[in-house]
């Protein structure tokens, strides 16, 4: 269950939200500046809402009433940035582990590198890696963090149609095999309609609708899926 | 050009201790009060900052004089110095404090640049994954601004190398204490004879500071755009 009812200020924007989703994939959609990263930096703790309440999957992450701000260090949620943010002095081993409990298991670091096919580039530097490639570290350290809930903040944006659909076919693919509940940024229906399983659609910081991938559909015009992976859609 | 003579051999190794340790002492303090401002924000901001640069802006005869007032026998921690033996007015430990206050600001000043061209998305990213505020200190900061304290280690060596005014105010010239490379110059220049010696330790001091130049230079011309958190 994603329970999320916060207010917050940006210098001249503001953001009230109130929605409740029992959704296992909730994709919260809308133009750019329309108020949905802002909604996952509160969800993830880099934002602080000015008041509200924030719950993910039973656990209350955010609650001004009862001066509950959980540290984004202790969230236990994984975060993947549209910029993959990876460190760049690290290579891409170094990335992967390093959100990784001490007591996780090797072979859950191999379980998440042959999911994400990352084996050939554990060597490698983030400068040598191409933008498809650095969005599956991205994703695989998130993962490897073992979180309770997964972030996903434009996982397709700025990538060539065949990254998209590299890293679009891997995020089908950790939907099926992991099951995490996730909170995907999007404004790109196609990426919505693969990924999500209910969509928030939020226009100037205030919530339009929440409704089923059907409804969605019907409301927003659906572009033709731009990607070539075969049974892509048929996966999801 | 003739060797060093014994007096200056001895002049230089001290200055190259005194400086060492004056800007290895110097730079916890900086490091911490370089973070302070590169990333908080708090109530009298520009007077800590102000505070910080005073021994840039002030002579360094003042500066010396002040350690002095503080730190020689009759100030109020060279007294209590003095009563658990750790006196250093008068002694190289003292001309290595007048190094580490006058390399000081030169420090913090290196390091805040470097702090602040860290992109703070990684430090971000890096609490998502469970990173406390050490832990991205040590893991994310600071190696990714390794460049801009070498940077900033060097000027402040050099710096230090270099110091005059507030070292002789406060600790004198006393020959294998705190006779360094500048107070020995000045007295060779002022001695009949001693322009071969004064020749020699001049070459010497443009050395260091021109090889402190290079390394600082070429530490930040190639640490730019490598901060950022881009899209790898």
């Amino acid at each position: 269950m994603i329970a999320l009812d916060l207010a917050l200020q940006r210098g001249e924007f503001a953001l009230e939200l109130t929605l409740t989703s029992p959704a296992r994939a909730l994709a919260l959609f809308g133009h750019s500046g329309c108020g949905k990263t802002s909604t996952l930096l509160a969800i993830a703790g880099l934002l602080r809402p000015r008041c509200g309440r924030i719950s993910i999957g039973g656990t209350l992450l955010f609650d001004s009433a009862a001066h509950v701000d959980v540290p984004p260090a202790r969230r236990g949620l994984g975060v993947v940035f549209q910029e993959a943010r990876l460190f760049p002095h690290l290579n891409v081993r170094e990335n992967l582990r390093y959100g990784a409990p001490r007591a996780a298991t090797a072979g859950t670091f191999d379980d998440v590198v042959q999911l994400l096919e990352l084996a050939a580039l554990l060597r490698r530097r983030p400068g040598q890696l191409s933008g498809g490639q650095a969005r599956r570290v991205a994703i695989g350290r998130a993962l490897l963090r073992q979180p309770h809930a997964l972030l996903l903040d434009e996982p397709l944006a700025n990538l060539h149609r065949e990254a998209r659909a590299e890293v679009l076919a891997h995020l089908l693919a950790l939907k099926r095999q992991f099951g995490l509940t996730t909170i995907l940024v999007s404004h790109q229906p196609d990426e919505v309609t693969a990924l999500a399983d209910q969509v928030a659609r939020i226009e100037d910081g205030r919530l339009v609708a929440l409704e089923g991938i059907d409804a969605f559909k019907a409301a927003v015009a659906i572009p033709a899926m731009p990607l070539d992976a075969p049974g892509v859609r048929a996966t999801g | 050009m003739m060797p060093l003579s014994h007096a200056e051999v001895v002049a230089l190794a001290l200055t190259f201790k005194v400086s060492l340790v004056g800007v290895a002492c110097s730079l916890p303090l900086a490091v911490g009060c370089a973070w302070l401002l590169a990333r908080t924000r708090f109530f009298g901001k520009p007077v800590f900052e102000g505070l910080l640069l005073l021994p840039l802006i002030l002579p360094p005869v003042v500066t010396g004089y002040i350690l002095l007032i503080v730190f020689g026998h009759h100030g109020p921690v060279g007294q209590w110095l003095d009563a658990i033996g750790l006196s250093i007015a008068f002694r190289w430990t003292g001309a290595a404090l007048a190094a580490a206050v006058m390399a000081f600001p030169l420090l913090v000043v290196a390091l805040r640049n470097a702090f602040e061209s860290v992109d703070r998305k990684l430090e971000h990213a890096a609490a998502t994954l469970g990173a406390g505020p050490w832990r991205i200190f040590f893991s994310i900061t600071l190696p990714l601004s390794l460049r801009g304290l070498v940077a900033g280690l060097a000027l402040a060596f050099a710096r230090a190398f270099g110091e005059f005014g507030a070292t002789i105010t406060f600790v004198s010239s006393i020959p294998g204490q705190t006779r360094t490379l500048p107070i020995a110059l000045y007295e060779l220049i002022s001695t009949p004879g001693g322009e071969g010696g004064a020749l020699r330790l001049t070459l010497v001091a443009v050395g260091v500071a021109l090889a402190a130049g290079m390394l600082a230079a070429l530490m930040l011309l190639r640490g730019g755009a490598r901060n950022v958190a881009g899209e790898a």
